[in-house]
């Protein structure tokens, strides 16, 4: 069980937080971790836009269960997870467009309760933070440290 | 009824007619409040504070401004709660008083007593209450350049307002932060990262007042 790193995107696209738990993935450049986060940013909005017609069944790529439950149930979630030979990616969109991903291992179980866990530490140590400004890069200690103690007792 | 809606008092009635003194002191005794909305209500009253703010001193001096009126209320209403009428005489001395902030205030406000109540070796006037993990601090993380604030001021201003509705007036009460080691969170942060000391230091009236009344009750 292997988690390797955690990335949150706020709502316009850019990179608030970053974080590596366990070396595994190849190394970039701070400059290169922002691009990347804007590139899933409109590659998200794209797949939002390629679901089916409205009141079609469940979309065959989201078998994933929704995390939090949605008030706009039929809407469609765009792209969700993300599947290669050595990692697996997966993503969480809040309902205010905050998006988590996190990147394990492919063969990780209970990635959900996980990426609700976390859902949690951010709604308590970032959004109750005084100091913390919306959409600005994340810097609260109790939050990495939440995070720290979550992730070690899992692995 | 509907005359009190019309009229652009500030003064509201509920339809019931029954405004809030008339309701029972002991009924909201053991109610409980969410935690989230008073976090989110902290968050706000620290914005608030922080507006038009020089420096950190000037800021959790109006959080401290923010407790006092609390304490003053806090202080009547918990000594007019208990049943029994001989403990709702108002503390007379220094260490009934402290005994009733660490015991009632704290459990009344959080749920628990204060951790620990120590008197000042250096200075006799000096009382430090200890509270290993402040409620109001629980979701704040401080950024770097604002390492030296402690949002407990605010509880300094309520432990403030008792104390000087009790009659016991002090030159101040601040809330500091314990460095228990200096590995910082890497380390772990020792067993209590967030551990805050209540310094409360009386002025020199109240001790001379005390020690009168030591002589007198010895």
């Amino acid at each position: 069980m292997v988690v390797f790193a955690l990335f949150i995107i706020s709502k316009a696209g850019g990179l608030i937080y970053n974080r590596e738990f366990h070396s595994g993935l190849s190394k970039l450049t701070s400059n290169d971790y922002l691009m990347l986060a804007g590139s899933f940013h409109g590659m998200h909005a794209i797949t939002k836009q390629l679901c089916p017609a409205m009141p079609a069944p469940v979309n065959p790529s989201s078998t994933a269960a929704v995390l939090a439950p949605s008030p706009f149930s039929g809407r469609p979630s765009g792209l969700e997870v993300l599947e290669s030979t050595h990692f697996r990616m997966q993503c969480f969109q809040t309902l205010t467009g905050t998006k988590f991903l996190l990147f394990t291992e492919p063969q990780q179980p209970n990635i959900d309760s996980m990426m609700r866990k976390i859902y949690e530490l951010y709604a308590d140590f970032v959004m109750k933070n005084p100091f913390y400004t919306v959409e600005m890069p994340i810097r609260c200690e109790k939050f990495d440290r939440g995070l720290d103690g979550f992730v070690k007792v899992r692995s | 009824m509907s005359g009190a809606q019309n009229q652009p008092t500030g003064l509201r009635y509920p339809s019931n007619k029954k405004t809030i003194y008339d309701r029972n002191l002991n009924r909201t005794k053991n109610a409980e409040l969410s935690r989230a909305a008073f976090a989110y209500l902290f968050v706000e009253m620290i914005s608030y504070a922080q507006q038009r703010v020089r420096g950190i001193a000037d800021l959790e001096k109006r959080l401290n401004n923010q407790g006092y009126p609390l304490g003053l209320r806090l202080l009547d209403l918990l000594l007019s709660r208990s049943s029994n009428p001989l403990s709702s005489i108002r503390p007379t001395r220094i260490l009934p008083l402290l005994q009733f902030i660490a015991q009632t205030l704290w459990r009344h406000l959080f749920g628990r007593p204060a951790d620990a109540l120590e008197r000042s070796e250096s200075d006799a006037s000096q009382f430090m209450l200890y509270d290993n993990e402040p409620l109001v601090n629980q979701y704040i993380s401080l950024p770097r350049e604002m390492s030296q604030l402690n949002c407990a001021a605010f509880v300094a201003g309520i432990i403030e307002g008792v104390c000087d509705g009790a009659g016991f007036a002090t030159e101040g009460v601040s809330a500091h932060s314990v460095a228990e080691q200096e590995g910082g969170a890497s380390a772990g942060g020792g067993m209590w990262p967030g551990k805050t000391v209540f310094l409360i230091k009386f002025k020199q009236e109240v001790l001379e007042r005390e020690e009168i009344l030591g002589r007198g009750g010895g």
